[in-house]
């Protein structure tokens, strides 16, 4: 049995960032193994992407992706924007969900473009990407998104997104009924990816 | 509940006198769950043709992306445009190629006629089983609701204007009565040397 929905992912685009917070907590069945697993994986200077899913498909897909970006890079002598990354992506994706080893993830991808600033890509196993202002994957977003309707605003500073991002969490830790304790964010802007404070219940008090 | 309906949407393509009007909801959706209100299914395949692809959306992206290659590759070897009726058979060749294992989605083609102006309009099954009917087509998770609305509404040789005014009452009030299609809506009238994209508002519940 999957447990790809059991686990979430956050995303927030504004006009001068794009903000993804993933759960870190890996899970076998009923029994929670580990809750300081990293889901947001670097794949070039400013390109992030948060992969859930089976375990071992995620970080192989993520692994495989990101070094297939570098790759393409160190050929052609320039970087694949988000947009570029996110339509290779979904290819993958595409062709492997019609093999005999599709991968089962959900993927949130998020970059800044020199030219057309943050972007948020939504991306389901069935690899259909979707361009967003804002998204979630799992249970946790049934709570989260009406939360993200009503707080989500493009002009939002780097510190209000974090903190639409803590009331997600605070949500899904009283309202869900699987423990996340633990979710990790990182951001991307102008400058680069920069990792932000873990959110638990102890950041939440 | 059928993969057709996984991600919801819906097409319609109407005949008018010398033009043609084709138009699509814009929501992409995870079952009951809106994930974008910005997720057009007709795409521009010609200077007077287009293609509507409601059904799975990662098959919405799929096709339109080998359409566009096939298209593409037609025209560089021919040296001219294709004809509506020349893109369906292709369409249908590519669905067929797929006869055990087929992408899921219903397709609705609209032109005109490049060289002698004649309006056209067709729709196919998953497999490319066509249908070119003489007034209109639907496609998607409310074409029940859509066949009622275009029988009531649709006569023969409206003008532009009044065809514009059928096909968007026939969309609005089908997809209102359908969970899973509508939160806004494109509309383009074709006419021989004029496009007309519309972008009209819809109930957002």
């Amino acid at each position: 049995m999957s447990n790809i929905n059991l686990q979430c992912l956050l995303g927030i685009q504004c006009n001068d960032f794009v903000m993804i917070a993933a759960d870190q907590s890996t899970s076998h069945s009923i029994m929670v193994m580990k809750d300081d697993e990293e889901k947001i994986h670097k794949i070039s200077e400013k390109l992030i992407m948060g992969v859930i899913g089976d375990q071992g498909d995620s970080t192989q897909f993520a692994e495989y992706i990101a070094k297939n970006i570098q790759l393409y890079k160190m050929r052609n002598g320039y970087e694949l924007g988000p947009t570029a990354a996110a339509n290779f992506t979904r290819r993958n994706l595409a062709e492997y969900l019609r093999s005999s080893t599709p991968y089962f993830v959900n993927v949130l991808m998020a970059g800044y473009d020199k030219e057309n600033g943050p972007e948020l890509y939504f991306m389901d196993y069935l690899a259909s990407s979707v361009k967003v202002p804002f998204a979630c994957h799992g249970f946790g977003g049934y709570l989260s998104l009406s939360i993200m309707d009503r707080y989500h605003k493009k002009d939002a500073t780097e510190e209000e997104a974090y903190e639409i991002l803590k009331m997600c969490v605070k949500e899904v830790h009283r309202r869900l009924f699987v423990s996340l304790p633990n979710f990790q964010v990182s951001v991307v802007n102008r400058d680069g990816i920069k990792v932000l404070p873990v959110i638990n219940s102890a950041l939440l008090k | 509940m059928s993969i057709l309906a996984y991600n919801g949407g819906a097409v319609v393509a109407m005949k008018g006198k010398d033009c043609v009007a084709i138009a699509t909801d814009k929501r992409y959706g995870i079952q009951a769950q809106t994930v974008s209100t910005n997720f057009p299914k007709v795409y521009q395949m010609g200077p007077t043709l287009y293609v509507g692809l409601p059904g799975l959306a990662t098959d919405t992206q799929t096709v339109f992306q080998r359409l566009k290659f096939r298209m593409n590759l037609y025209e560089l070897k021919e040296n001219r445009m294709m004809r509506p009726k020349t893109f369906s058979a292709m369409l249908s060749n590519l669905l067929y190629e797929r006869r055990f294992g087929p992408y899921f989605i219903e397709p609705v083609i609209a032109g005109l006629d490049p060289y002698d102006n004649q309006p056209y309009v067709c729709n196919m099954d998953l497999i490319g089983c066509p249908n070119e009917p003489e007034d209109f087509v639907v496609s998607g998770t409310c074409s029940e609701q859509l066949y009622g609305m275009c029988e009531a509404l649709w006569e023969p040789n409206l003008s532009p204007d009044e065809l514009f005014e059928t096909i968007s009452q026939a969309l609005v009030n089908a997809a209102d009565r359908d969970a899973i299609s509508g939160w806004g809506a494109t509309v383009y009238i074709v006419e021989k040397d004029k496009i007309t994209e519309k972008h009209v508002k819809t109930r957002m519940d």
